[in-house]
């Protein structure tokens, strides 16, 4: 019988406790996760996440494409944020090639990774409000993330696997009406995150189900690789997007939000005002876009567009040489990171020259901040292991790769 | 911006303060550097990793207080075989850094860092389930990916792709 549960099963310490798995499948684990909880009574003694029922072995196969065949993989890794995956992916190759991305490409970088976070924090905010019983704000967050979905769609043909970003810029040129779309969205959305916030912030049911539960201090939340709201509700102010900016992030104002409770509550409030602050960044990006191209002037690299590949001799060649060969990227590593809606995303790339990277690894932010589960769950009671759960916004697909 | 070329001369490097700070604790502890892309790394003994972890994190004037990301490549059929990667980060003065171990196919094991930054758990864990790559000293070293009874250790180059089954 061994073979049926592989996975180490907590001895029961005492005769007080017992062991309770909660998941794979519980609606508020988000996801194929089972966690294990030795419980005395209606207090949580241990607890021990077990992961891995969603391991796809994206790593490895990565290792057989080329490295424009790796973008669509990389939108299945954190399927809630799929073009921050893009974005941390063609970052990590383009520094590996030294390339130079023109503005107008990495304006519109920024702001559809900005609606990609108010996306994600959308199903954030409605999930863990079901969690803890508020079915309302569910349908609400929902009715708003329809609209970004049709936006993802309208620009990329695809409401969730959007795949649109290349190394080197962007796949194609937003169409008619992109522009006005998004504007009308991040004119009336800042309405509706208020709606949010009149149904839960104040309510005083919200309020005991989240305030001083699952609380964790600074120094756990650096020791235990936190990042992202995770981290920043526990009082530590950094974000990379700030502190370490990448594809010209430094020329936008806005403001970090950092909660000192580091409690569930903290930690809402954090990537509440953080839906506020990215509509701020997209109006922003919307007003300063940059005229110009969209694809850096690298060919052998790039793909040429179209029209000429049918007119040139020269494109026509690039293009099938790019198709079917890929591009060779100069020997060395790279590690970038970029800041998603969960934390710190990073891409360790290692070229030896080929047109085949010789390893990918992606660092999850999700697997260091459920290692903070257990620290903020023991001591505390059943109910608050879900607000727990829901509180560090973890998706699977990142965790298990 | 043209790539400039690697640099991977101590003599130029030492100055860096993580790599001095490094030097002036054990300058054996240090087996090689190299500054690409922006990017600094440090070839670190095995001998030493946990107790240059410390030293790096505990530095007045840098500390590297926050472990990003631990992972391992795997040159086969090259020797030594693995590098061990630790990708630091100082929240403070906003730096990163990269440590690397190399460690020989004949006993690929290396001292935790658990006891540095508990958070190097999981990451360990997943470097042992997928490299077979060992960690003394680690509370609870046991696959986490794959399932108990798995055989082999799937991101070795020498594994098939299809699996051996």
């Amino acid at each position: 019988m061994a073979h049926l549960n592989p996975t180490p099963v907590l001895e029961p310490g005492q005769d007080r406790t017992m062991i309770l798995n909660m998941g794979p499948q519980h609606p508020s684990t988000h996801g194929v996760l089972r966690v294990l909880l030795e419980i005395d009574g209606e207090t949580i003694v241990r607890m021990m996440p077990d992961i891995g029922f969603l391991h796809t072995g994206i790593e490895k196969t990565c290792e057989a494409k080329f490295y424009q065949q790796v973008v669509p993989l990389t939108d299945r890794i954190d399927y809630l944020c799929p073009l921050t995956n893009n974005l941390c992916y063609v970052l990590a190759v383009e520094k590996l090639l030294g390339l130079e991305i023109p503005p107008k490409a990495q304006w519109l970088r920024v702001l559809l990774n900005e609606l990609t976070r108010i996306n994600s924090h959308l199903v954030w905010l409605g999930t863990h409000a079901l969690d803890i019983g508020a079915m309302t704000v569910f349908l609400y967050c929902f009715r708003e993330r329809e609209e970004i979905l049709k936006i993802f769609e309208m620009v990329s043909g695809q409401r969730m696997m959007t795949s649109y970003f290349r190394v080197g810029g962007i796949a194609l040129e937003p169409p008619l009406g992109f522009f006005d779309r998004v504007r009308d969205f991040a004119g009336y959305f800042p309405e509706k995150v208020d709606e949010y916030e009149n149904l839960l912030t104040g309510n005083p049911i919200w309020g005991m189900r989240t305030k001083g539960v699952a609380r964790m201090t600074a120094e756990d939340a650096i020791a235990l690789g936190a990042s992202g709201p995770t981290l920043r509700g526990s009082g530590v102010d950094f974000d990379l997007r700030r502190d370490m900016p990448y594809s010209s992030y430094e020329k936008f104002q806005f403001k970090v939000p950092v909660s000192q409770a580091g409690d569930v509550f903290a930690r809402y409030m954090c990537r509440v005002q953080e839906l506020r602050e990215s509509t701020n960044i997209v109006r922003q990006a919307l007003d300063g876009m940059p005229e110009g191209p969209i694809k850096a002037d690298a060919p052998g690299v790039v793909l040429p567009d179209r029209e000429k590949m049918k007119t040139q001799m020269e494109s026509l060649i690039y293009h099938f040489k790019i198709i079917t060969e890929g591009f060779a990227v100069p020997a060395g590593e790279v590690y970038q990171a970029v800041e998603s809606p969960r934390g710190e995303m990073g891409y360790y790339i290692v070229s030896d020259g080929t047109a085949k990277p010789y390893r990918v690894h992606m660092r999850a932010a999700c697997l260091a901040n459920l290692q903070t589960l257990p620290k903020i769950c023991e001591g505390r009671l059943l109910a608050d292991v879900v607000a727990a759960i829901g509180s560090i916004d973890i998706v699977l697909g990142e965790i298990d790769r | 911006m043209p790539l400039a070329p690697a640099i991977t001369d101590l003599e130029q490097l030492k100055n860096h303060p993580a790599i001095a700070r490094l030097l002036s604790w054990n300058a054996e502890a240090v087996t090689g550097v190299k500054f690409d892309r922006d990017e600094m790394t440090i070839f670190v003994d095995r001998a030493y990793i946990r107790e240059a972890s410390v030293v790096l994190k505990d530095d007045p004037g840098c500390p590297f207080n926050f472990l990003s990301d631990i992972t391992c490549v795997d040159w086969y059929p090259a020797e030594p075989r693995f590098e061990v990667v630790y990708h630091l980060l100082s929240i403070p003065n906003k730096e990163r850094i990269r440590l690397k171990v190399r460690l020989d196919s004949a006993s690929p094991a290396v001292e935790s860092l658990t006891s540095t930054w508990p958070g190097a758990n999981y990451f360990e864990r997943e470097v042992f389930d997928l490299f077979g790559v060992r960690f003394t000293g680690h509370p609870y070293l046991r696959r986490i990916l794959m399932p108990e009874d798995w055989e082999g250790h799937p991101l070795r180059k020498d594994y098939p792709v299809e699996g051996y089954r």
